[in-house]
């Protein structure tokens, strides 16, 4: 069985269970629900809310690097820590958080393999305690904006095809069935995707566990479907998260260089004036 | 403290699958329902029993599923 490219993005519930406590290491609870913290999260692990201290609401944006620094000084974190991200729907929004810290140069950086699901079945302790925590100084790296995709690059990606694209949302909502993902606020005027875009939900990326599949399993999921490595990519989805995720399985397991994450995603897209889609299903690839 | 009992099952609601999961947490039940595509929670409940965290669940997750329409494309 071949490796992931980056093993060392992964951490292991078991690793994680033994490393809690290490005063090297911080373990973050990053939830879709922002109240599956409170229920019970791994000891000594502190939460972050995606909604509110990983995102700039004001602009809509990602944390600016300030934000960021003032987060991870916040969280005892320093540019030594290994930070172990892990949340509930198999990682979501702890890929967004492992995102933007790799925007802003966090060295180590680790998902918890299978998230808070499989901590969850494993029937692994659980602490409904808020761990003290000592504050430092934090100073983060200039932003790293080639993991991040902005409008003027999707528009041109998609009329000149110069990056494969990946719509990760459900099938339904790629052909314009739906809006939204089932039972969420519907957040944009049209449904469909961006012209050239394939379909390739997240979730495929996933084992029934939760965990990542392997290699040749990733491989021949998003192959099947052009998207190989040889030219950039750039993966969307509604607001961004779910696209982390993907962005992360390109980029750190199998180990394709050029990959973006377009957070203003279908939210953005979706809603602009005069862009552009497609609605049913994909057209042929690309190549 | 540890979740004992955890179990996962699908179902549908309003027409649309739905993962429930639920567990026990020292001495209440706690269930949550996700829409399956993409599996993003709809509904977090607990209860005295099982059965009670489970329909909680259920009835939050059924009342945000009615909102969303399907098109024809």
């Amino acid at each position: 069985m071949a490796h992931y490219a980056h093993p060392e993005s992964l951490a292991s519930t078991e690793w994680v269970a033994g490393h809690s406590q290490d005063p090297n290491v911080r373990v973050v609870e990053v939830d879709v629900d922002t109240h599956a913290y409170n229920e019970g999260h791994v000891p000594h692990a502190i939460a972050w809310a995606w909604n509110t201290q990983l995102s700039d609401t004001l602009r809509r944006d990602i944390l600016s690097r300030e934000q960021f620094e003032a987060l991870m000084g916040a969280s005892g974190i320093t540019p030594e820590t290994t930070l172990v991200i892990y949340g509930d729907n198999n990682n979501w929004f702890a890929a967004w958080a492992f995102w933007q810290a790799k925007i802003y140069g966090h060295r180590d950086v680790r998902l918890m393999n299978g998230g808070r699901k499989k901590w969850l079945a494993e029937g692994r302790e659980l602490s409904t305690s808020m761990p003290e925590v000592k504050l430092t100084s934090y100073t983060a790296q200039e932003p790293d904006l080639s993991l991040r995709a902005f409008l003027p690059q999707v528009q041109e990606a998609s009329s000149l095809h110069t990056a494969a694209m990946v719509d990760v949302r459900s099938p339904a909502e790629f052909t314009g069935e739906i809006l939204a993902p089932p039972g969420l606020p519907e957040t944009c005027q049209r449904g469909g995707h961006i012209p050239g875009a394939r379909s390739i939900p997240w979730g495929k990326a996933c084992n029934d566990d939760g965990t990542f599949k392997s290699v040749e399993e990733l491989r021949a999921l998003y192959s099947g479907e052009g998207v190989d490595g040889s030219r950039p990519v750039i993966a969307y989805c509604r607001i961004g998260e779910r696209s982390s995720h993907t962005w992360f399985v390109l980029k750190y397991l199998l180990g394709y260089d050029k990959v973006t994450n377009y957070d203003g995603s279908w939210t953005e897209w979706g809603n602009l004036v005069g862009a552009p889609i497609e609605r049913g299903a994909a057209s042929a690839a690309n190549g | 403290m540890k979740a004992e009992d955890y179990q996962e099952r699908e179902l549908e609601l309003a027409g649309w699958p739905v993962k429930l999961a639920s567990y026990r947490l020292g001495a209440e039940w706690y269930a949550h329902a996700d829409n399956v595509s993409p599996g993003a929670t709809l509904a977090r409940r607990k209860g005295e029993t099982r059965e009670a965290a489970e329909q909680a669940a259920l009835e939050r997750a059924e009342e945000l599923l009615r909102h969303t329409h399907r098109r024809a494309v």
